[in-house]
């Protein structure tokens, strides 16, 4: 063993990279870890021009300074609703980067027959080509620049399968075949490749957005990897397998939460493939198990007043049972006096939050109900939002302290004691379809059991289905109190309602 | 060069029991973060877009060629790099605890 020296020293950057892993287990370290992984990179890339010197530093330093002030530039601008698009546009360029590095090594020296090497190239180039057109897509979608619903071309699936044979075939061809005509074949194969990308990801849209994003962090990390063992490089390899691994894990995440398989993702099974509206199998009934629950008796609240005299500074009293469950004739005043009421209050935000700008009316909500001497947390589903844990992040930024922020299973127990939970552009992921009926797409769902707290407020902007298609039977559930409009203005309005 | 392909491919092995296991730790509270730090980490290509200006000695056919290809990796690789270390630090300091 003579190389043990570079080997040490390679094992001391993969420790600080895997230190960087590591500190992402608490919210208070990751920002370490990050810097911690920062540093790794910086120590990876002098390794490589320490050990292998470079020519062409015009064009390198050139390269840098344009990647870089651009990352930096978009970095800094983008705002916490876009960085699902941002995501995806980086796994995009590291893609590009992917496939670039797979094809001079597999042109620059072609070997005969099929070796290790030679299968890793192309697979690094199959898997960056295909994660650069499938991101800029997911990125469109994401930004709105692309319908964001899922896009069939005519006989997609035929054609998703056409371009899947043919990217094997052409790879086969040049992994048996001699080391003749490869730039050509190489050039041929990022053609097909980027057309598999095209054509995985625009029938990809709306609420499977987080499964297609985790895929293609899996997909960049694997291209990394691959790429890796074809240039014979360990830091490569380890930081791209353990990309892969995160990017498998969250893509097993969001699958589960979405009660969805991913060949169903990505075949278009399931309820982007169907076009009809998924009606409920019978008339919502269960009765919430603590009994009959009345509608919020709404007082007759006439425009509020603001002033001490609207302030709840003493436990409300016990709302009267026995009312007719019926809409109340003001629903806004209803509402008005279920959050001047309410005790704890559990709020679980959506997509639709974010599409409405609600996230700091909502947060201003919160702090004053908190200052009226309420408890309040808010659930947060695991496919909310348009990537993984992406809710958290707007609501970081509203400035909401990150132990109110609760997961699923930590949530559902506390609905039940809860006074009012408040829905904000949420629908699928608190459908109690998903555990009342069967037969539908979201049946089976993990969902947040809204429907079990005294009451729900629900602001969304319309009646209508979420993206499963399924209709929410939360809205006709008796202690459901739906306010349909932009969530931002009813929020406002509570606001307003509820005084200082 | 069998072997070392060889030990590369246990490498990447243990490299992704190691990964699982960390990333399993990761709360979704933080899912958003972790997405876009390890996208800096997958930038990491960018050893490899260098490794393309490697001095080999002898001139290369097409050297004009592979300045370009080596540009467009670098440039695209450093823009993952940058972007996305430092979007995941503004992120992550937003995470604040209060009271």
């Amino acid at each position: 063993m003579d190389n043990a020296g570079p080997i040490l020293i390679d094992l001391v950057v993969v420790v600080l990279f895997m230190a960087g892993f590591a500190q992402f287990r608490q919210p208070q370290g990751a920002r370490r870890g990050n810097l911690t992984a920062a540093v790794a990179l910086a120590l990876a890339t002098a390794l490589v021009l320490l050990r292998d010197p470079v020519r062409g530093w015009g064009v390198i330093l050139a390269a840098i300074v344009l990647g870089g002030g651009l990352g930096w530039t978009v970095a800094a601008r983008v705002t916490m609703v876009q960085i699902p698009a941002m995501v995806a546009f980086q796994h995009g360029a590291g893609g590009v980067a992917a496939f670039l590095v797979s094809a001079v090594e597999l042109t620059r020296e072609p070997l005969a027959g099929l070796s290790v090497a030679k299968g890793s190239g192309l697979l690094g180039l199959i898997l960056g080509a295909a994660t650069f057109t499938g991101s800029l897509i997911a990125g469109g979608k994401l930004l709105g620049t692309i319908r964001g619903t899922p896009i069939l071309l005519p006989r997609h699936g035929l054609l998703t399968l056409v371009v899947l044979v043919a990217t094997a075939v052409l790879a086969g061809t040049i992994g048996f075949g001699g080391p003749e005509a490869v730039l050509e074949g190489a050039i041929a194969l990022i053609v097909v490749s980027m057309g598999l990308g095209l054509v995985v990801a625009l029938r990809i849209g709306g609420a499977d957005m987080p499964v297609l994003i985790s895929f293609l962090n899996a997909a960049s990390g694997l291209a990394a990897a691959f790429c890796g063992i074809i240039i014979q490089n360990r830091l490569l390899v380890v930081c791209g397998a353990v990309v892969a691994a995160s990017g498998s894990i969250l893509t097993q995440i969001m699958c589960k939460a979405m009660n969805r398989h991913l060949a169903s993702v990505f075949l278009g099974f399931g309820p982007a493939a169907s076009t009809r509206s998924w009606l409920p199998v019978e008339p919502p009934v269960a009765a919430p198990p603590s009994g009959p629950e009345p509608v919020a008796p709404a007082p007759p609240v006439s425009p509020p007043a603001p002033g001490p005299a609207m302030r709840a500074t003493a436990p409300a009293p016990t709302i009267e049972p026995a009312m007719p469950p019926q809409p109340p004739a003001d629903p806004l005043s209803a509402a008005i006096a279920l959050a001047r009421d309410a005790k704890s209050v559990i709020i679980v935000p959506g997509y639709g939050m974010a599409l409405a700008q609600a996230q700091f009316r909502v947060v201003q909500l919160a702090k004053r109900l908190e200052s009226h001497g309420a408890r309040v947390l808010f659930a947060i589903h695991p496919v909310a939002g348009r990537m993984p844990g992406h809710m958290n992040v707007l609501l970081a930024e509203a400035d909401v302290s990150y132990d109110q922020l609760i997961e699923l299973d930590d949530a559902n127990p506390r609905f039940p004691e809860t006074d009012l939970a408040l829905v904000v552009g949420a629908c699928d992921v608190v459908n109690p379809a998903a555990v009342l009926t069967e037969g539908t797409p979201i049946s089976g769902m993990p969902i947040l059991n809204v429907h079990e707290a005294r009451h729900v407020l629900v602001c969304n902007l319309d009646a209508r289905p979420g993206y499963s298609g399924v209709d929410n039977l939360l809205y006709s559930r008796p202690n459901v109190l739906p306010l349909f409009a932009d969530a931002r203005q009813t929020l406002e309005k509570i606001l307003d309602g509820l005084g200082e | 060069m069998g072997t070392d392909l060889l030990v590369l491919l246990g490498t990447f092995a243990a490299a992704l029991a190691v990964g699982y296991l960390l990333i399993s730790k990761v709360p979704p509270l933080l899912h958003t973060p972790l997405m876009s730090m390890t996208n800096a980490v997958s930038a990491v290509t960018l050893l490899g877009a260098l490794l393309i200006f490697k001095e080999t000695g002898d001139p290369e056919p097409g050297a004009a060629a592979l300045a370009l290809v080596g540009g467009i990796a670098i440039a695209t690789a450093v823009f993952n790099v940058v972007g996305g270390f430092a979007i995941t630090d503004r992120m992550l300091k937003l995470f604040r605890k209060h009271r």
